[in-house]
């Protein structure tokens, strides 16, 4: 489905705040249901015949990560879910507690592991990030797209050895294990694409 | 090489879908039908509870062409079909365009029933009439298009694939749910189905069944799970129309929709109407399943987005 550009959206409700209509639904739109943001990941719209329009949708919980399926009618209203980025840099990790200092205020905040998700691979000290903000609470944090992280753990490469000659798995300093190319060797530094959680390159030093 | 690509690709798929509307038009034409042309834009639309018109200087583009058509019926033209644009407000998806092409015809004499087989011979006519055998596949499965294909009310489609009943759907507001989550993408998988007698208050322009008035006479198209038609046997009692119209409009009132005029010359011309039956069939949906298109996109030349 292409984007309903074109389209009038949204409305204001009775206290004049911005308000989106069901009618505005669509793959990445923020919304706030049950008190919680939420990001549109899939939409369909349809209408039986002689019936009211029904927007079939499954929103990822933006806290939780957790996907759920929710259809909506014609006519519904939902607050938008703002979120606020701020730069911010991993300070240290304390237990499942992961410690942020604001890069202009100075001042520190806590994300516990369960909402870091896939970041907590990636995060390691000094790193500078975006941190999610919803309603004042960290909800997440933004990566850059690539991170160089060290190699703790890995097999040494077996010369002639050519049965799993293309990738072999590597334990990275974050405790991240993925598969890397069999040359890799521990104690190097490797690039990795924090989209996909895959080896980019090795790191010269 | 064709600048636009996403036009360009399409060429192929329009070329057939130009061939399919022209196949169509010629089993109506030797079946004895007087192809027809009415307003686009018109004073008001059919009141339904949701059917939304677009708005044009003061009057509405037209939702179907359905109440210029029955007045013709009414006036003598017994058997007559149109193929033209349609607009309907906010509706767009992989199955929507808000303005589609419609095809609908009607004919004095005949019911509901009647109506299906005539729609069973259009389609077929049209399958052979551009190539494609009786087996169809669309969206990887195989339809078969030979006779006779299915029949079932709506009352025994809740009771095959829902969790609830039809009574307790429409008791609980819940109908067009079940309708899309539970019974639509069943409908028509393996060959055509025709879904009919619907609850009264979903067919505002359709005969109630003498023996139970609490079902319209009307029924729908299936193939593929996609809905391709709407057909129902006339309602030809004025005052029984005028009042359906009134439930449509006080429905639309308390959605905060706008209520439309009362069709007047439509109504004051129906008492001349012979028993009649129409239908309206998507012509872009049909051109998906014959041509094995999955979006609606993909069958016209320009979506609203790419004007």
């Amino acid at each position: 489905m292409r984007s309903l550009l074109g389209m009038k959206g949204g409305r204001y409700d009775k206290e004049e705040s911005f308000m989106y209509t069901a009618s505005d639904l669509r793959k990445g739109l923020k919304v706030i249901i049950d008190n919680e943001p939420y990001i549109v990941t899939a939409f369909e719209f349809s209408k039986p015949g002689k019936g009211q329009a029904l927007y079939r949708t499954k929103l990822r919980n933006m806290i939780t990560g957790l996907t759920i399926d929710r259809t909506f009618r014609e006519g519904g209203t939902f607050e938008p879910a703002s979120l606020e980025e701020r730069a911010m840099q991993f300070l240290y990790k304390e237990g499942d507690q992961y410690h942020f200092m604001d890069n202009e205020s100075y001042e520190q905040i806590v994300i516990n592991e369960e909402s870091l998700g896939d970041a907590k691979n990636f995060l390691i000290e000094n790193l500078n990030v975006e941190v999610l903000l919803f309603r004042d609470r960290a909800i997440g944090v933004e990566l850059p797209n690539f991170v160089n992280l060290r190699v703790i753990k890995t097999e040494p490469w077996a010369r002639g050895d050519t049965s799993k000659a293309d990738f072999k798995p590597a334990t990275l300093e974050t405790g991240y294990v993925l598969r890397v190319p069999p040359f890799i060797e521990e104690g190097e530094l490797i690039t990795v694409d924090t989209r996909t959680g895959e080896f980019s390159k090795r790191v010269k030093e | 090489m064709a600048g636009n690509w996403s036009l360009a690709k399409r060429k192929k798929t329009l070329q057939q879908r130009a061939r399919i509307v022209q196949e169509i038009r010629r089993f109506f034409i030797e079946t004895g039908y007087l192809e027809v042309e009415t307003p686009h834009r018109i004073p008001s639309p059919a009141p339904e509870s949701h059917i939304d018109a677009i708005p044009s200087d003061m009057w509405f583009l037209q939702t179907s062409p359905e109440l210029c058509m029955k007045r013709m019926v009414a006036a003598g033209y017994e058997k007559i079909f149109q193929i033209c644009r349609c607009w309907r407000e906010k509706e767009r998806g992989s199955l929507h365009l808000p303005e589609f092409s419609l095809l609908e015809w009607y004919r004095a004499g005949g019911d509901y029933h009647s109506l299906m087989e005539e729609c069973e011979r259009l389609i077929r006519f049209a399958t052979r009439a551009i190539g494609l055998s009786e087996k169809i596949v669309f969206r990887s499965h195989e339809i078969d298009l030979s006779r006779p294909w299915e029949r079932i009310s709506v009352n025994e489609a809740f009771r095959r694939y829902s969790k609830t009943s039809m009574t307790r759907a429409l008791e609980q507001n819940l109908f067009d749910e079940a309708m899309v989550q539970e019974i639509e993408p069943n409908l028509g998988v393996d060959r055509p189905m025709f879904l009919y007698d619907y609850p009264a208050q979903r067919g505002a322009l359709a005969r109630l069944k003498p023996e139970d008035p609490a079902v319209a006479e009307r029924f729908e198209l299936y193939i593929g799970g996609l809905e391709l038609a709407n057909g129902f046997s006339e309602l030809i009692d004025p005052a029984e129309q005028r009042e359906r119209f009134r439930i449509e409009n006080k429905n639309r009132q308390s959605f905060d929709k706008t209520v439309y005029s009362m069709p007047e010359k439509f109504l004051a011309e129906l008492h001349n109407m012979p028993p009649s039956s129409g239908i309206a069939l998507g012509v872009d949906r049909l051109v998906m399943i014959f041509l094995d298109v999955e979006t609606i996109d993909d069958v016209v030349a320009f979506t609203p987005e790419e004007l």
